[in-house]
Order: structure tokens, then sequence, then C-alpha cells
């Protein structure tokens, strides 16, 4: 059910300012595909018109086309909301309701459409989503207490469940790990990898080694100059990317040179 | 073959200042309170015998800039100008209770709670009908200026933003926040007088000039706890495939509701007690009226006011009512502010502490 996203030559704008230029790139499905690049570069902003969340923001647009499995997501009777309950994101800093329950906020999606479900499903749902982020174990007991009450990494994992409760196609992942220790670190890249045998993942880091560790394929960004606008440098295989890269500007920056 | 250091140094030394000893201040304060209360029993006066004790106090921050340096003595000084701004601003608040408990608590009765004035000369009577006139007045003011402001502080920040309406719809705002009550009470009376004629007295007028009020206080306090809610659960839900309508019905509101109703609350309780504006478009009335759309309505703030400025003879019971109807209202008022802390306290999110 996973599936594919084709970007071509997507021109990313806040108001009248070019933020990331002229990005062409596919990204297959079941796959975990990572963007690195120096902050400021677009990673993020081009992440996020992947689900049309960028448009939330006031003044902001796109030109190009994002296609998914073929059909373009930015075509006018295209409905953003729809948009968004195919392709789930999770945040760079953990976000869970502060007013619901564990329970409540693994049924966000559910509950804030007004979605009615039968106990015994809605709380099927809520073991599967958990136990796919890892943490119904260690929340399974307290599932009525406040989401607000776990620690960074396991409110993390409880957005992930949140986001793969409502089914999605594709997952995306704005530096999930940046605001979290190593061992909740190394227990969501786990995650990552169990949950690309069911969604296509995309995930943008800071870390250079996480990249390498979790991601099939590697996207470089990079800024052209200050001021300039962000593009897209360099896609390839992970591995390639990383061993054998074929601009200047990206084998710089894997060894450290700038960034 | 040792040599002995002559002088060892103590490097902690440096680190040390000189303190005043620490039953210093207090003994300086304990003398300005027994010279303070000794000079008033002696008949200096009372605000001679504070001044003298406050300058007593003083001496602490001038025996300190000898003993500490100049600044700990700064750091006295700038305390004792804090603490005595504080108590100087706490007198008035305790002289008000002090005096509206202690003239208004003999009239609360039974009586006072359950007959209004209809047919009463002299002692006895109550405030039934001016407590049930600010209850039904206030009541509709409320179910007017929460829809209203509400929604137009939800426009404010979810939607409008920065556009040229919401501007305009700010400044609008800050200038309805300075608008005099009278002015609201004229406003209310124009407005009814235009429909049914001059002289028009009615309830639901003093509602209209009372939510002309709080409609302003309702939208500033409500946009700023609209303002605290997090933009990541916004996007959070969002990113969920939610609908922006639903965003601002099952997220926003609910996440910032304890201060939305703290702020309702403490806007009722600053109309509550208008009096100007009632006066000119309710009245007042010496009976039981519980309808808002006809004819005169007595309020608490209006019955204090008449019941001081035309007492009847002997004056003295009307007095004692008015201080009785001063006391209810402050209670109203207190309770009213006690209701906002606890709703604050039970509805906050849980678990961020």
């Amino acid at each position: 059910m996973a599936k594919s996203i084709d970007v071509a030559d997507l021109n990313i704008y806040y108001g009248d300012f070019l933020a990331v230029e002229g990005v062409t790139i596919p990204i297959a499905a079941r796959s975990v595909t990572a963007f690195i690049g120096p902050s400021g570069c677009g990673k993020s902003t081009f992440l996020r018109s992947l689900n049309r969340m960028h448009e939330v923001i006031r003044g902001a647009r796109v030109e190009g086309k994002v296609l998914i499995d073929g059909q373009d997501l930015y075509a006018d009777d295209m409905d953003p909301v729809n948009v968004r309950r195919m392709i789930g994101m999770v945040f760079q800093r953990p976000n869970p309701f502060p007013t619901m329950s564990i329970y409540d906020n693994v049924l966000a999606g559910q509950k804030l459409n007004s979605k009615r479900m039968k106990k015994a499903e809605s709380d099927d749902v809520v073991e599967r989503s958990l136990r796919s982020a890892g943490l119904w174990t260690e929340v399974k007991d307290r599932l009525d207490r406040p989401g607000s009450g776990l620690s960074g990494g396991q409110q993390q994992r409880l957005c992930i469940a949140r986001a793969i409760s409502v089914e999605p196609e594709i997952l995306l992942m704005d530096e999930p790990c940046s605001a979290l220790d190593p061992i909740s670190t190394s227990v969501i890249e786990d995650l990552i990898h169990e949950l690309k045998t069911q969604y296509t993942i995309v995930i943008v880091t800071h870390n250079m080694q996480q990249a390498a560790r979790v991601s099939d394929e590697t996207a470089f960004f990079n800024l052209s100059g200050v001021g300039k606008p962000g593009r897209l440098i360099e896609v390839g295989r992970t591995e390639a990317i990383f061993s054998n890269p074929q601009e200047p500007a990206t084998e710089a920056y894997i060894q450290g040179r700038f960034g | 073959m040792t040599t002995t250091l002559s002088r060892p140094v103590d490097v902690f030394d440096e680190l040390r200042g000189a303190q005043l000893p620490s039953w210093g201040p207090r003994a300086v304060f304990g003398l300005a309170v027994v010279v303070g209360v000794g000079t008033y029993f002696l008949g200096l006066g009372v605000f001679r015998s504070v001044v003298l004790a406050w300058f007593i106090c003083l001496s602490v921050p001038l025996w300190s800039l000898a003993i500490e340096g100049k600044r700990k003595a700064t750091d006295r000084l700038v305390t004792t100008l804090v603490t005595s701004a504080f108590g100087l601003a706490l007198l008035p608040l305790i002289s008000i209770l002090w005096i509206v408990i202690s003239k208004g608590s003999k009239v609360l009765s039974t009586e006072f709670f359950t007959y209004s004035m209809r047919n009463v000369v002299g002692p006895g009577g109550g405030i039934y009908h001016a407590l049930i006139g600010t209850l039904l007045i206030t009541g509709a003011a409320s179910v007017m200026s929460i829809p209203i402001g509400l929604f137009t502080s939800i426009y404010l920040v979810e939607y409008g933003q920065q556009n040229r309406l919401a501007r305009w719809i700010r400044f609008l705002v800050d200038v309805m926040t300075g608008i005099p009550s009278i002015v609201a009470g004229l406003f209310a009376y124009a407005l009814f007088a235009l429909i049914f004629g001059d002289g028009i007295r009615l309830g639901i007028g003093g509602s209209v000039a009372l939510s002309v009020l709080m409609i302003p206080v309702v939208v500033r306090s409500c946009e700023e706890m609209l303002k605290l809610v997090p933009n990541e659960l916004r996007e959070a839900s969002y990113a969920l495939g939610v609908p922006k309508w639903r965003t601002v019905a099952k997220v926003v509101l609910p996440t910032a509701l304890a201060g939305i109703v703290t702020g309702i609350t403490l806007a009722i309780a600053r109309v509550i007690g208008e009096t100007a504006p009632l006066l000119i478009i309710a009245g007042t009335t010496d009976s039981v009226n519980m309808d808002l759309f006809k004819d005169r309505m007595a309020t608490l703030p209006v019955f204090a006011y008449s019941s001081i400025s035309s007492p009847g003879f002997p004056p003295g019971p009307s007095i004692d009512r008015a201080w009785g109807a001063a006391l209810v209202l402050l209670i109203i008022v207190m309770l009213l502010n006690l209701i906002a802390r606890l709703v604050s306290y039970f509805f906050s999110p849980k678990g961020e502490r």
C-alpha cells in the first residue's frame, strides 16, 4: 500500500522569497530516503511541501509537481486535508496534545475527525499503533494518563504511533531524533527499519551517521550562497553517496569540511 | 632543610565580606514597631508614628553602608523601598475591605436576601430585587459578550492574523477598551430611545451597555490565551488530516480553555460593579422585576448609590442597607475570582509540571 513520490522541478516560496529551487527527485516506495545538508538549505521546507504542510504558513506557495503514484498533489482538485491524511508527519519536537490521554493521543487522527469507532476496534488500533511504535510495553498500564507526562523519547514514539494509527501511505519525519538522547534515538532508528516494510519513509536529519545508518537513499541539499535558494545537489544510494560522491560539495560536507 | 611559610595565605579571606549580624536588621525593625506603637499610644497620631517608624527602618541601609559597603547597602535600601511601596498599595485594599465588612455585615440576614424594598419605610426590607436585577442583567450581558468576544478573538488569532481587517478590529477593540462606562450607558439609552421613545428604562438596555464594556475585555484576554497555544499543536493536528475548523474547535480551544474561562470570569467581575450606565438605562425600583424586557430594574450598585443619595427619613437604615449591598457585591466579585482560580487549576492541561 505504500506509495512512491516523484518530484519534478519544484520551486518553493515564502512570499516572494524563493527558498528552494528546481528540485527533481524520485522517492521509491517502501524505502527510507534521508535528506541531509547544512542548516537553512531547505530540507525541512521541501519535506513540508510533500504533504502540503508548507502552505499552512502565511504567504507560502509552491510551483512544480509532486506526483504520488502519478497523482499531482498540487492539482486544483486536490484537497490538502485529504493529502495530509494519506501522508503522515512526525515533527522535530515531540508534540503530543496536552489535553489528551495517551490513548486519545494515539487515536487523535480519528477523534479529531469525529470518526465513530467501536470500543473494541479503537482498543485494537491503539494497541497495534503503540506496538508498531515500540511503546506498548512501556505505557500499556497507563493509557489514561496524559501524554505530556512521558519522557521525550517516549513522547516522540507516541507521536509516531499517532501518525501511523491513521494508516498513511507515506511517513515524513522532520529531524525526529534531534531533541532526543542516544538511547531513544537508537530505539527510533530501529523503529524506522521496521516501519519501512509497510511505509515509504522520508527523513530529514542533521546527523550524517544517522542518515548512513537508517536510509536506503540519501539526498544532499545545499545553498549556493548566502540569500540564494537551496538546491538538491545530489541524490543516490546511501552507500554511493557516502563512499563515492559525485559532487565536490557533497564530498566536502560528508567529510565534515563545512556544515 | 624545611622552610616554614611564615604566614599561610587564606585565599577564602578574599571571598568573605563584612556582614551585619543576622539579628541586626530584625532588631531595627522590632525597634521601629515598638517606637511606632509606643508613640501612637502616647498620642502622636497614626500618620506621624508610622512615618517615624519608617524612618527608623531606613537606618538599616545606613548601618549597612558603614559596615558592608555600597552594593549591599543599595540592596537593603531598595528592599526597604519596595516593601514599603507594597504596604502602601495594600493599604487602600485592606481599608476598603475593613470598612465594607464592618459596616455591611450587621444588616446581613435572611430578610435582607429575601425581601425587596417594596412598601418599606425605615428599617427592614432587603436587596432581593437588586440581587435578581444584577444577576439577570450581568447574565444577559455575558450571553451577548462571550460569543461575540470569543469568536472575534478566534478570528483574530486563527484566521485574520495580520491582515488589514484584523488590524482594524484590533485597533477598534483597543478604542472600545477606553470607552468611559457612562458613554456606554448613553449609547444603550440612545439606542433604545430610538426604538421605544424617550424616557425608556429597560433591564436589557443595561445588558447592552455592559456588553459594550465587556466585549473588548473578553476579546483581548481570549486573544492572549489563544496566542499562547503552541503552533506545533496546530501543525500536529493539520498533519493528521484534520480540517482547520476542527483543529480550532478540538485542539486550540480545549488547550486554552482554562485561560479563556479565567479571562471571561474576570471580565464579568469587571462589569458587575458598573453603576453609571445602569443608572441611565436600567434605572432603579423598589419592586422585584424578573422581566429584562419590561420596566425598570434595580441592581446592587445602583441600589447602593440611591440608598445613600436619597436615604429618606430616618436615614440610618437606608445607609446600612447601602453598605450591605456593597458587601454583597464585593462577595460576588470575590466568588467570581475564586471560581476563575479553581477553573484554571482544574482545567489546565495536566502533566506538564
